[in-house]
């Protein structure tokens, strides 16, 4: 009875524990959902891409003025 | 040193940062209570600090290799990696401080963590006045290769240890979960892992790119 009774109350214990992490977390799902969170990711890929881009000229620019000294 | 002119690291790293762009995003990260969607600055606010301790691991292998050899080319390497690193510091700090704000409440709320970045951060602003202020080269690189090796350790003692062994509210600081209990169970390695090896190569490659530089100045200085 004993052991039954803890085994019950630790049941009990967990469930606390997940009604507590079921509250809700407020995410950006609405974004998510109205598929506005592509427009970001495009945004910041595009802003990258033109670092990337810039940093291979500086590169390669560098590469011609080693060549020449 | 050829290393530094080859291309393919770099087209490496600009994909795994590109990848990591689109899946630390998109894809799905824990749900948490006060870090929120916040937690997707575990794959751009960690990686600066990755990117900058890589170059201040290289800086300090060649202030080593500087003592040994008295190469001059070994000094400049050292100086031009201090120099992006604190370009990434300061990316660090500024991320880490925006994100303080909308979780803690302040942008700076002397929070063991922070109050310890700041001063190792003076630590190697110092590392560069130090060296602007010996005007004999020789000397200069000497002593400024002595600094380096010394604030390295320091450095890392300010931002990776103290704050641990204190109440910090920094994740992965006295007792709050850091990122092993996040990416463990989730997906959140996919994005993480590649944008830490990715931002640490082109915080690599932006040095070589100014150390290159700095070699060609020093070759036209000598001339003149």
């Amino acid at each position: 009875m004993k052991k039954l009774s803890f085994l019950l109350f630790f049941l009990l214990c967990s469930t606390i524990v997940l009604a507590q992490s079921n509250q809700s977390v407020e995410m950006a799902d609405e974004l998510r959902s109205s598929g506005k969170i592509y427009v970001v990711i495009a945004t910041i890929c595009i802003i990258f891409t033109g670092l990337a881009i810039y940093l291979f000229s500086i590169d390669r620019r560098l590469k011609k003025i080693e060549k020449g000294n | 040193m050829k290393f530094i002119y080859q291309t393919w690291w770099k087209v490496i790293a600009v994909i795994l940062v590109f990848s990591t762009l689109i899946t630390g995003l998109l894809f799905p990260v824990p749900a948490l209570p006060i870090l929120h969607e916040t937690i997707r600055n575990l794959y751009f606010h960690v990686p600066m600090w990755m990117g900058m301790l890589t170059v201040f691991v290289v800086s300090v292998f060649y202030s080593i290799k500087y003592l040994r050899t008295g190469k001059e080319e070994y000094d400049l390497a050292a100086v031009e990696c201090v120099n992006t690193g604190l370009l990434f510091y300061s990316l660090g700090l500024v991320t880490g401080m925006m994100w303080a704000k909308f979780t803690w409440g302040e942008f700076w709320s002397g929070d063991p963590k922070q109050n310890s970045a700041a001063i190792a951060f003076l630590l190697y602003c110092a590392y560069l006045v130090l060296r602007n202020s010996i005007d004999e080269e020789q000397k200069r690189a000497k002593i400024s290769a002595i600094y380096n090796i010394f604030a390295f350790p320091i450095m890392i003692v300010l931002i990776f240890i103290l704050p641990r062994m204190t109440d910090s509210l920094h994740p992965g600081s006295g007792g709050n979960p850091a990122f092993g209990r996040y990416d463990l169970d989730n997906g959140m390695k996919i994005a993480f892992y590649p944008a830490m090896l990715g931002w640490s190569f082109i915080a690599l490659w932006i040095a070589t790119i100014r150390f290159r530089i700095r070699l060609i100045e020093n070759k036209k200085n000598a001339i003149n």
